[in-house]
């Protein structure tokens, strides 16, 4: 277990540093972190002026809110790891 | 990568949908085919959706100041292809885009088209290239996962352009927006997918048998 241990422990230590690294990185540039998905509305003014949806969708101009909003990506996150976890329990070999 | 609703012209909502149905089609009758005639894969299937399903939902901050998601399609194209990866990521994506307003009806053949077709086919490429080369799974897997999820902005931005701009600029300026924010999202999804099949080498290594480069008949795989 040993080896394959710190392998763990590597992968994810140096995710956390890259995220860490990320915001504060960002924090003195003052940047703000919104989706890129949402940015793309900006580039679009940017390179084809005037440019209008032309639907915004089944629910209209009606927003979630955004408590409700972050319940959905959790629960999402949540049925993808409830899986992951069962997989990783059934299969597991034990010393 | 998910493009808005609205975003797209109507004749571009249809491009992309007709490119990407035959694929969702032909991913969802192998699926069907697997769960009925070979049970033994169900679990493997789940998880493969269930790295869509995770990953797609952690927004993670980048270097550019903005955030994005991973498109957790590597382990998915690794084991079962494109057509059955671009069905997966068709659920994911339709529970986006009616329940959480997050890309949107209309564009979601484009959608489709870059997170479960283009992008995955890109990092299959890579798994068949690398494994074949080194024959090390863990870097394979690396490579497969990060090129997987890079290539799927890449398209977004060439789709954006082909619609908003058609030039250079234009493509530059999505290309920013999109792809290079995701250059350490899709490092760090590259990590993760690495531990995973570091994981999978020490504790299930028979799985790795039936990848969709190793040309054998289908093994029985007991989950």
């Amino acid at each position: 277990m040993s080896n394959s241990k710190w392998i763990y422990i590597g992968g994810f230590a140096v995710i956390a540093i890259m995220c860490l690294a990320a915001l504060a990185y960002g924090a003195t540039q003052g940047a703000e972190f919104g989706g890129a998905d949402d940015g793309a509305e900006g580039v679009v003014e940017d390179v084809d002026p005037g440019y209008e949806p032309w639907w915004s969708g089944i629910f209209g101009d009606y927003e979630l809110p955004g408590e409700t909003e972050s319940l959905l990506f959790a629960l999402q996150a949540a049925i993808g790891a409830i899986i992951i976890g069962y997989f990783i329990g059934r299969t597991v070999k034990r010393a | 990568m998910h493009i808005m609703e609205g975003f797209l012209d109507p004749i571009w909502c249809a491009v992309w949908f007709v490119l990407a149905i035959p694929f969702v089609i032909l991913g969802a009758k192998k699926i069907i085919d697997l769960m009925r005639n070979h049970p033994e894969h169900k679990m493997t299937i789940a998880l493969a959706g269930a790295f869509i399903f995770l990953l797609s939902s952690l927004k993670i901050p980048s270097v550019t100041g903005s955030s994005s998601h991973p498109t957790g399609t590597g382990f998915s194209v690794v084991m079962y292809g494109i057509c059955a990866t671009s069905f997966l990521a068709t659920i994911v994506l339709i529970f986006q885009a009616i329940l959480l307003a997050h890309g949107g009806l209309t564009t979601l053949g484009a959608n489709i088209f870059s997170m479960g077709i283009a992008g995955p086919a890109c990092g299959l490429l890579f798994w068949i290239l690398l494994k074949k080369a080194t024959g090390n799974v863990p870097l394979s897997m690396f490579f497969a996962a990060l090129f997987a999820d890079l290539f799927t902005y890449v398209v977004t931005a060439f789709q954006m352009t082909l619609n908003h701009g058609q030039s250079v600029e234009a493509f530059v300026d999505f290309m920013t927006n999109y792809a290079v924010t995701q250059i350490p999202l899709a490092i760090i999804e590259g990590i993760l997918f690495f531990m995973f099949a570091t994981y999978l080498i020490r504790n299930k290594p028979e799985l790795l048998d039936i990848t969709v480069d190793s040309f054998k008949p289908k093994k029985e795989v007991s989950a």
